[in-house]
């Protein structure tokens, strides 16, 4: 029995880059050789610094992005979804399945559509309800799951905050009822009385509605309290990826420990010094020989640079790491 | 320890001080409140941190510090910004505000990229200010520059010179922008979320680099955030601001460890942190308000847990010490002494 939602294999995204019209056609690597299982009902959390290839990668499993290699399968109850060759039919199907949360609450809303006809659209283009009591019925109840009462529903969304406006997007993903959720940055643009709010709510419906989520955040903090597993990403791999209190209380990726390190922390008398990475990370156009990140680790050795380090698990546990020198370090 | 550091403090003249400042803005729907009464002072190589959310109304104080607000901007009368022994907010010719703007305070922003211009390279921008500011010659103003942008870690400083920002990645045009802002030596910075577009481990990098370079220079920073975590490691005072109101200030230390405005505890208790997991995230209650609808009596009142009708909606709470350097703007806080 597979309790996994959504299994990613070796899948690799690859985008065609053109500096001019003539010069030679380059390809930029965005995500490469991912391995990925999402259980069923679990809250993934995907961290990397801006250009790690994680937004890619949730949009590769939305099937908004093509794969340029391997496989991401959705297991529904019926049947799998193959999304790297899904017909168009299947793929309408999935579109009822899986949804996107975007980061912008602001430039996600259209600001000429009622709260309602917001609600409304997907419940009509995806033919999902037949007749207009039935699509309102379907409004009404989303929209007290996310906390917007009958009065909300007639105003246009300017007249919304920030983190109002941010729970009507979770219930536009949310009305064709999905089963799996892609929350990309979605509480990046809230201030931090409202963020809570809608964490607490994204994690409310998990449990109402049977929800899994992946939920891409550069924010570590964020994550570590709202996510049951985190993978970390760099430029286009993961290089670590385990339960999160293992993650945060044991990293061992060179990567990882230099990011939680550089997590200002709250505490004025704790000045933890920030594990230094040298430069920026490469151009994902060319990027670095053997392991990625060997150009800004202070282990490297010879080696890092030909062999390129697989995900292992370690002694056999949940937590996976991919470096070479894990068991010196 | 902490007396004595406020001892030695108190000899030292202001490098600022804001007294009774109201800014206000005309928009379509009618007049905004955007800066309420607001007072603060700042000495030579204190950092002092602004943590609020957005429409608190800390970005239009430290724009107010150099007349940068929009043309519908109002100035109360009996506001005073005083540098130097003279009122910033009565200059009006370019040739006094010149004296401010790059020259006695200079200012970082958010987004590096809307700073610099597109099509002028770097070097010439930087160049640029120095001689508007300086009585130097080209030759020196690029011998400055490029020293400047050394400092900060950029390395081929001299290649970067002559390159254009878009050219230069996102923490490398922040270092651009914070050598720009300090090459022509200001007595205060202000720094309006310099951080927050970047990467984590490349804000680690540029909280150093003010940090040291603040040390280094004695300057004042003024140092704009919604990051309470970032006030925590680089400021010595912090000011909590809501609705354009200061609602509690103090040392950084004694804020974070002992918040006494429900505000700033509600603050505390919504934020993240790593180290300590099991603590179930609070948000504060509500949202805020617009400000066109600003609450009567204490502005926090519609998502306060101390609520008590018939005072916190009608009584306004001045900001008080509730015990030394520790000021709170509560009606329902007594003072500690």
């Amino acid at each position: 029995m597979n309790n996994n939602l959504i299994s990613v294999k070796d899948v690799s995204v690859e985008f065609d880059y053109q500096e001019n019209f003539f010069s030679k056609k380059q390809k930029i690597q965005a995500v490469k050789n991912v391995n990925l299982n999402i259980k069923k009902g679990s809250f993934m959390g995907l961290v990397g610094e801006s250009g790690s290839g994680k937004t890619t990668l949730g949009r590769a499993i939305l099937a908004a992005n093509h794969i340029s290699s391997g496989q991401v399968i959705f297991h529904d109850e019926q049947n799998d979804y193959d999304l790297a060759n899904i017909s168009k039919k299947d793929l309408k199907d999935y579109r009822k399945k899986a949804q996107l949360i975007f980061q912008d609450p602001y430039a996600a809303l259209s600001p000429r559509m009622t709260v309602r006809d917001i609600l409304a659209e997907p419940l009509e283009v995806m033919k999902i309800t037949k007749t207009r009591e039935e699509t309102d019925e379907r409004v009404r109840v989303i929209a007290s799951k996310c906390r917007l009462n009958l009065e909300h529903l007639r105003r246009y969304p300017h007249a919304f905050s920030g983190g109002q406006r941010q729970r009507i997007s979770i219930a536009r993903a949310l009305v064709s009822n999905p089963q799996f959720i892609v929350a990309d940055e979605s509480v990046a643009a809230l201030d931090v009385s409202i963020q809570a709010d809608i964490l607490n709510l994204l994690k409310a419906l998990q449990k109402d509605l049977n929800l899994t989520y992946l939920f891409i955040s550069h924010d570590l903090s964020v994550v570590a309290h709202t996510c049951d597993e985190v993978a970390v990403m760099y430029l286009g791999r993961i290089v670590e990826h385990a339960p999160t209190r293992e993650l945060f209380s044991n990293p061992k990726h060179p990567y990882t420990k230099a990011l939680l390190s550089s997590i200002p922390s709250i505490d004025p008398d704790k000045q933890n010094k920030a594990i230094e990475l040298k430069g920026e990370i490469p151009s994902s156009m060319n990027p670095p020989s053997g392991c990625v990140f060997h150009t800004r680790c202070q282990y490297v050795n010879e080696n890092c640079k030909k062999t390129v380090p697989q995900l292992e698990k370690l002694n056999g546990s949940d937590h996976q790491v991919s470096c070479l020198r894990i068991n010196e370090i | 320890m902490r007396l004595i550091l406020i001892e030695t403090n108190s000899y030292m003249t202001n490098l600022l001080e804001i007294k009774n400042l109201n800014v206000e803005f005309d928009t379509d729907e009618g007049r905004i409140l955007a800066v309420n009464n607001l007072s603060l002072s700042l000495k030579e190589g204190e950092v002092l941190g602004i943590v609020g959310e957005s429409g608190s109304g800390k970005s239009v104080t430290a724009k107010s510090i150099m007349q940068l607000n929009p043309g519908n901007t109002h100035y109360k009368d009996g506001g005073e910004i005083i540098i130097d022994d003279e009122n910033a907010l009565k200059f009006n010719s370019t040739k006094d505000l010149k004296k401010i703007r790059g020259g006695k305070v200079s200012m970082i922003f958010q987004e590096p990229m809307a700073s610099f211009a597109p099509a002028i390279k770097i070097g010439h921008q930087m160049v640029e200010q120095l001689l508007l500011h300086k009585s130097i010659d080209k030759k020196e103003a690029k011998n400055i520059s490029i020293d400047m942008l050394n400092r900060v870690g950029i390395a081929d400083a001299d290649k970067r010179f002559n390159q254009y920002a878009f050219e230069l990645s996102g923490g490398m045009r922040q270092r651009a922008m914070i050598a720009m802002a300090l090459s022509t030596m200001p007595k205060l910075l202000l720094a309006d979320e310099p951080t927050t577009a970047l990467d984590v481990t490349i804000q680690a990098q540029v909280l150093d680099l003010i940090k040291s370079i603040v040390k280094e220079y004695k300057m004042g920073v003024i140092f704009i955030t919604h990051d309470l975590g970032v006030i925590a490691q680089t400021a010595d005072y912090v000011a909590v601001m809501y609705l354009g109101c200061i609602v509690e200030s103090g040392p950084v230390r004694e804020i974070i460890k002992n918040p006494k405005h429900p505000y700033t505890i509600g603050l505390l208790e919504a934020l993240p942190d790593v180290n300590n997991l099991d603590v179930p995230l609070k948000p504060v209650p509500g949202n805020i308000p617009s400000p066109l609808e600003r609450p009567s009596g204490c502005v926090f009142h519609t998502r306060c847990n101390l609520y008590e009708e018939g005072k916190c909606n009608i009584e306004f709470p001045e900001l008080k010490n509730y015990s030394v350097n520790h000021q709170v703007a509560c009606l329902k806080v007594n003072n500690n002494e």
